[in-house]
């Protein structure tokens, strides 16, 4: 992709590329299906019928548009900028992950696909992927590490009750990396009639693309409603990132805004010294999962297990176009550990009676770099991707409390 | 390109009427020393090509039991230089056996594309199976390694329809691996009807020797793949064999004797 382009927003280029990041790295017998989603996935934005069919799905079943809220108690705790919270955690299913689930379960059906997989970790994502399957009839399978099915105790229940199987994948650390490899082997197994529902914006091209674009929701009504609100646009953004499908969906619609500082939070686990889940931070360029992206991982190229309390954010990878932007130096990418995000998350909760969900949390722990020195007319809006109710049993255990 | 090993061993075995037994098997798995008796007892047991998994973390293509030899593998110390190592070491012994490394780009991309062309032709490697690495990123591994001397060899599989064929045959050499059913390696034998079919199909988009593979477990279902393809390949059970070995001796004597039933089955099969 050409930089001298004054946009930030052409990619990926027409091999499905963000620089050198991104590419189509996956088994032949994937290829066919992956070219064909491409196609249908050109058709379908083409289609008025199509985005008639998704937002009106959005608006009265996911319940959009979701509050832009200003976070006034937040805001006079740290004392400096203006902070506003997007409200994904009120989303029909408790987070972002639905937006995408709705626009690709919907190229599924046009697809003529009968059977729908997904990856997932924390849960999620499974959740609102066994949401769509059930509200359209269509049978599902959710790969999940056992290590996350352990943590995510109330989702595996939720997908259950919906009708989805929820398969344990025991390989490897039990996580959203091994969940994702099983969902790829399941995939080569039943590509005619299967459609994998990937949850964020990584993977073999369009799904990068095309997951984003069903994340941009996010930001095109952030960009609405503070207009409304505050009639001028903000001055900083912050989302977590695990694959990275809640920042880019925040991010995307602000990249050419370039006063707009953008902040996506990498989860530091126990340090960066230490086991943590900070692919851009701590990793480097690699293939894995179908693209090429930063990656954890050792001299060899074998892939390091990451760690994070948040199982959403317990990945060694991260989406393509995350890695472009934090190559040309778009976006600031910075960490927070898994203490930070604690401490956030309970403020979050006595400050504003908002229970965060422990990924989100790793986004408002950064407020504490940045909202305090930044002066009081400032506007920083903050993604909160999800609620936290799935996360009590973790906190409990991290605080010592016992349930 | 110029001719490699693998080229002759298949011109070679075309003139004697009879197809290939081709064998795959682990580095490094259980352990170095062990995996280099294997590789160097293959020939003696009939395999006309050996396949050499590259070890990798995350094997999204494999089953259960090539997972599991990749972790042992990794477990004690296996890894893309050793891999490497090892194939220098059994070049010493024999320079007629071609062998093709099988496995995941990012060990490759890790190495170094133009460090590991220049240390695999040094080793002795005649060609490439790289998973992850559709013609889609020809750019990444297959143009350069033809421009090394070393074969690209692709897959082809049951969603290889005619739209697609030209792609996968495109830059590929030495032969294509027609992989006869969709799914991960392991998963049950297919009805030889079908494999014929399809390979009556792939026949007219190249004129490449054709080996078929998965599901292959014994000797006489490697005879009916010889009948009608070009080579037989075999993983998952010689795999298996190092996994149910009591001990390293017998896991090379194991995969051996299973090598000889498997080379067996394919050479009782003439051709014109
Ligand atoms: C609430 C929430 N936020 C964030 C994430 C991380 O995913 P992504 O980076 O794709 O938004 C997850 C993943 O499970 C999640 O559940």
């Amino acid at each position: 992709m050409s930089q001298q382009l004054n946009t930030y927003r052409a990619g990926p280029d027409e091999t499905g590329h963000f620089g050198i990041f991104g590419g189509q790295f996956v088994a032949e017998t994937l290829m066919p299906l992956i070219l064909e989603l491409n196609d249908a996935y050109e058709e379908a934005k083409k289609d008025p019928a199509f985005a008639e069919q998704l937002s009106g799905l959005l608006k009265h079943y996911v319940g959009r548009e979701s509050p832009l809220y200003f976070a006034e108690r937040l805001t006079e705790h740290y004392g400096g900028a203006k902070i506003y919270l997007k409200r994904e955690d009120l989303n029909h299913t408790g987070a972002h992950k639905i937006n995408n689930c709705m626009g690709q379960i919907l190229l599924a059906m046009r697809m003529g696909k009968k059977r729908i997989i997904a990856e997932t970790g924390a849960g999620q994502h499974g959740v609102a992927t066994a949401t769509v399957a059930a509200r359209f009839g269509l049978p599902c399978t959710i790969y999940m590490g056992e290590t996350d099915i352990e943590r995510q105790k109330p989702n595996v229940f939720r997908m259950k009750l919906m009708g989805a199987e929820v398969i344990p994948v025991k390989s490897g650390s039990r996580t959203l990396k091994d969940a994702m490899n099983e969902a790829l082997r399941d995939w080569v197994t039943n590509v005619e009639n299967t459609f994998y529902i990937i949850g964020t914006v990584a993977g073999p091209h369009p799904y990068p693309q095309l997951v984003r674009d069903f994340q941009n929701v996010i930001g095109e009504e952030v960009r609405r409603q503070i207009m409304e609100q505050e009639g001028r646009l903000p001055d900083a953004l912050l989302a977590c990132i695990g694959g990275g499908s809640n920042a880019m969906g925040l991010f995307h619609p602000f990249l050419d805004d370039e006063d707009i500082d953008i902040y996506g939070v990498e989860a530091a686990g126990e340090g960066l010294d230490k086991k943590h889940a900070a692919s851009l931070k701590g990793g480097r360029p690699g293939v894995l999962h179908g693209n090429r992206t930063y990656l954890l991982q050792d001299e060899d190229g074998q892939i390091a297990e990451a760690h994070s309390i948040s199982a959403g954010l317990d990945y060694p990878g991260i989406g393509p176009e995350h890695s472009w932007l934090n190559d040309i130096g778009r976006v600031n990418y910075v960490s927070a550990t898994d203490q930070e995000a604690l401490d956030a998350f309970q403020l979050c909760c006595e400050l504003e009676g908002i229970i965060p969900a422990l990924e989100s949390s790793h986004a408002l722990a950064y407020l504490e770099k940045l909202a305090r020195d930044l002066p009081k007319d400032k506007i920083i809006v903050v993604n909160l991707s999800g609620r936290g109710d799935k996360d009590i049993f973790t906190v409990a255990d991290a605080l010592g409390v016992e349930l | 390109m110029i001719e490699t090993r693998i080229d002759r061993r298949f011109a070679k075995l075309k003139a004697e009427g009879r197809a290939a037994f081709v064998s795959y098997f682990m580095a490094n798995d259980p352990d170095y020393d062990t995996s280099l008796k294997i590789l160097k007892g293959l020939p003696g047991a009939g395999a006309d090509v050996i396949e050499v998994g590259m070890p990798f973390t995350d094997p999204m293509a494999d089953g259960a039991a090539i997972q599991a030899a990749g972790l042992r593998s990794l477990a004690s110390g296996g890894s893309l230089r050793n891999t490497l190592k090892l194939i220098s070491e059994f070049r010493e012994g024999d320079n007629e056996t071609p062998i093709v490394l099988m496995g995941y780009y990012n060990p490759v991309y890790a190495y170094g594309v133009e460090d590991f062309l220049k240390d695999a032709v040094k080793a002795g490697v005649d060609g490439l199976i790289i998973v992850d690495l559709p013609s889609e990123e020809d750019s990444e591994l297959c143009i350069p390694a033809r421009e090394a001397g070393i074969n690209f060899i692709r897959l082809a599989t049951p969603t290889t329809d005619e739209k697609r064929l030209p792609a996968v045959v495109n830059n590929s050499s030495g032969f294509l691996y027609y992989v006869s059913i969709a799914g991960t390696t392991g998963a049950a034998a297919p009805e030889p009807a079908d494999v014929a079919k399809a390979l009556e199909r792939i026949r007219k988009a190249t004129d490449l020797p054709i080996a078929v593979g998965f599901g292959i477990r014994r000797g006489d279902q490697a005879a009916e793949i010889a009948k009608i393809a070009d080579a037989a390949v075999v993983g998952t059970a010689l795999v298996e064999r190092v996994a149910n070995a009591a001990s390293p001796d017998e896991a090379v004597s194991s995969v051996l004797e299973l090598a000889k039933e498997l080379s067996a089955g394919v050479q009782s099969v003439t051709k014109n």
